[in-house]
């Protein structure tokens, strides 16, 4: 990608995420008092993740709405790591394990 | 603490750099994939320090979308962090000064915020320094290694690694989803907006960034207004 388009996205997303985590920080320093402010802020990480993931995941093995194999490898993937998450394991443990579940779903596809 | 601050942060600081180094690397393949050299992918993630944000940006640049597009979506993604950081600010002691905090909030994640908040007691540089030392190196090399190298490994591995991130993303909302009502409405309102974002015709045509905000912002709605959290404090006053 050139430089010159890929340097204002940098710039922005750098400056965005940092100026997030650093006002808060620096210069509220007392609890916020709203409840429906609080609230919605503690909602919203589950509320970001799960719209990124959900449908996304089905996709991230390459699924364009040709071939199906991918979207059952990602499905595959996607179970395990719902039952790993569900009982509580660490983000390693989950990551690992759906990258397993997807390279089983691929070697069973390999053996049909 | 018996350890020195310093070494018990950096101590710390090592699962989380480890799991950090195998996302991370997923995400650097992401990146090539998305048309960014090795270079400008290590630069995005020395610079952000943070999965969800930077895989909506790759997307977002491979798309060729509006800068203010792309900070919209930033603002609301990393949104989360904001409250982390209040929440952080109650923790840190008098050697935390402007300056501490101007680099301590540059490697707010949500792991980081999860460890240090779990510390009993006030926060002092040392620990907070070393706290973030290992995680961001884990994050800096995974995603260089991911984009320089992950071309070499065969498309079995490189295919299976693409699902990581969202591994990672299961692993923080599922737990409180089990336990708690609330946050598994929120969770299903959000799954069930997403999926209309992207299936339902006309709802489809809205830019990807914009729709992840519509999602997140309603279902966080939604929970506050039907799930307020309590205020301990106000709880436990008589």
């Amino acid at each position: 990608m050139s430089w010159s388009v890929y340097l204002p996205y940098l710039l922005v997303m750098a400056l965005t995420t940092y100026l997030i985590r650093m006002l808060p920080l620096t210069i509220f320093r007392k609890p916020i008092k709203s409840r429906f402010f609080r609230s919605f802020l503690h909602y919203v990480p589950y509320a970001v993740l799960t719209a990124m993931t959900i449908p996304g995941v089905l996709y991230s093995t390459g699924y364009d709405g040709g071939d199906i194999r991918p979207l059952v490898c990602a499905a595959a993937g996607l179970l395990v790591a719902v039952g790993f998450a569900w009982r509580g394991k660490s983000l390693l443990t989950v990551a690992i394990a759906a990258c397993l579940g997807v390279a089983a779903a691929q070697g069973l596809f390999l053996l049909i | 603490m018996s350890q020195k601050p310093f070494v018990t942060g950096l101590r710390h600081g090592i699962p989380i750099g480890l799991g950090y180094l195998s996302v991370a690397f997923a995400f650097g393949i992401q990146s090539v994939q998305a048309g960014l050299s090795p270079l400008q992918a290590l630069l995005i993630s020395m610079t952000n320090v943070t999965s969800a944000g930077q895989l909506a940006g790759i997307e977002l640049i491979a798309a060729g979308t509006a800068l203010t597009e792309m900070a919209l979506t930033q603002l609301t993604i990393n949104l989360r962090y904001a409250l982390m950081s209040i929440s952080l600010s109650q923790k840190l002691d008098g050697s935390m000064g402007t300056l501490q905090r101007l680099i301590f909030a540059f490697c707010n994640t949500d792991e980081i915020f999860a460890v240090a908040s779990a510390q009993p007691g006030m926060l002092c540089k040392q620990y907070c320094y070393g706290l973030m030392i290992v995680p961001w190196v884990g994050w800096s090399l995974g995603t260089v290694l991911g984009a320089a190298a992950g071309s070499l490994l065969p498309v079995f591995f490189r295919t299976a690694l693409g699902i990581a991130i969202y591994g990672m993303f299961l692993a923080i909302i599922l737990p409180p989803s089990r336990k708690s009502r609330a946050v598994r409405t929120v969770v299903l309102i959000a799954a069930a907006l997403a999926i209309a974002f992207r299936y339902v015709p006309g709802l489809s045509q809205v830019p990807p960034g914009y729709a992840i905000i519509c999602c997140a912002v309603a279902a966080a709605c939604a929970g506050a207004a039907l799930f307020p959290v309590e205020d301990k404090e106000e709880v436990d006053a008589p």
